[in-house]
């Protein structure tokens, strides 16, 4: 054998020892796309924080906490009903995972639409992304874009959901599936409770 | 994946405990927004309880702690030394606001 058989034997023995961190691939790679999409957050958070803190009239239009106390509420309800999924997806029980995964997608659409009724309410008040009647223009652009993108992670979820929940029914996907979607739910689940406090609770009328 | 068995000893009970703990401290980010206190106080409070949320959530909804170590301790330190990273941008950006740009003391 030569050194250079003798190398690539090595290599290639190093390559399929088994997957980072002993996990399957398809859920690895959804933990970097989660960590990747933390990083775009927190990058829209700090940005926001700093134009936040660096606008001296800043707007505080939210009168209320009963619509954001809603959706919060919701959005956990969903995570819960998550794992009631995955559990009985792990359990076997196709058509009890099936049916929890939907109610999941229920709950997000109640979400997206709760969200969408404050946007119009926001928007009936004369907020725009580039002005307001309330103070300096930035909010707008500011809370649009992080609840946009917010929003469309939840618009994104609620599909895969419908699409993962189908498939998985139909025997073409697995209870491995459901969890990997799972930590997707999860995650976005996660970054709303940094949104509540920074975009809407320290934006209240008092 | 998180095997049969470790589904089957933690029980419905520990999701809904967690589910819970998350509802009342989101609870508790309400009552803190209704505190008379400054908003650094305010934005400060706020942000240590969503850290424990979502400690909470990427832990134990996310099967995170249930994870082999190495993985844990990678998206930790990984997300951690990103977010730290941040920081340098946001002093550096407030700096400018408050009229002390690096070039004032680079003379």
């Amino acid at each position: 054998m030569s050194q250079a058989d003798f190398t690539m034997e090595g290599h290639s023995t190093g390559l399929t020892a088994g997957p980072a961190f002993s996990i399957p691939t398809k859920k690895l790679a959804m933990w970097l796309f989660i960590i990747a999409d933390t990083m775009t957050f927190a990058a829209c958070l700090v940005a926001y924080g700093f134009l936040r803190n660096g606008s001296p009239s800043w707007p505080r239009p939210f009168h209320g906490i009963t619509n954001v106390a809603l959706m919060t509420f919701v959005l956990l309800t969903s995570s819960l009903t998550m794992l009631f999924g995955l559990r009985s997806a792990r359990a076997g029980d196709k058509a009890r995972a099936f049916r929890w995964t939907m109610i999941t997608a229920a709950l997000g659409i109640v979400f997206a639409l709760l969200h969408i009724r404050e946007w119009l309410e926001l928007i009936g008040q004369g907020m725009t992304l580039f002005k307001n009647p309330w103070g300096t223009g930035l909010f707008g652009a500011s809370f649009f874009s992080i609840t946009g993108l917010h929003l469309t992670h939840v618009t994104c979820g609620v599909i895969a959901l419908i699409a993962v929940g189908v498939r998985y029914k139909g025997g073409r996907y697995n209870a491995d599936d459901i969890e990997v979607l799972g930590l997707y739910w999860h995650f976005v689940d996660l970054v709303w409770m940094f949104v509540v406090p920074l975009v809407y609770l320290l934006n209240l009328a008092h | 994946m998180t095997t049969a068995e470790d589904y089957k000893s933690n029980g419905i009970g520990k999701d809904l405990a967690i589910y819970v703990c998350l509802l009342v401290l989101a609870g508790l980010q309400f009552v803190i927004a209704y505190q008379n206190i400054d908003a650094s106080q305010m934005f400060r409070r706020m942000l240590a309880v969503a850290f424990i949320q979502a400690g909470l959530a990427a832990l134990f909804f996310m099967h995170l702690w249930a994870e082999k170590r190495g993985l844990l301790l990678f998206v930790a330190i990984f997300t951690i030394s990103v977010l730290l990273g941040m920081q340098f941008g946001w002093t550096d950006s407030s700096r400018m606001v408050g009229g002390a740009p690096f070039s004032s003391t680079n003379k």
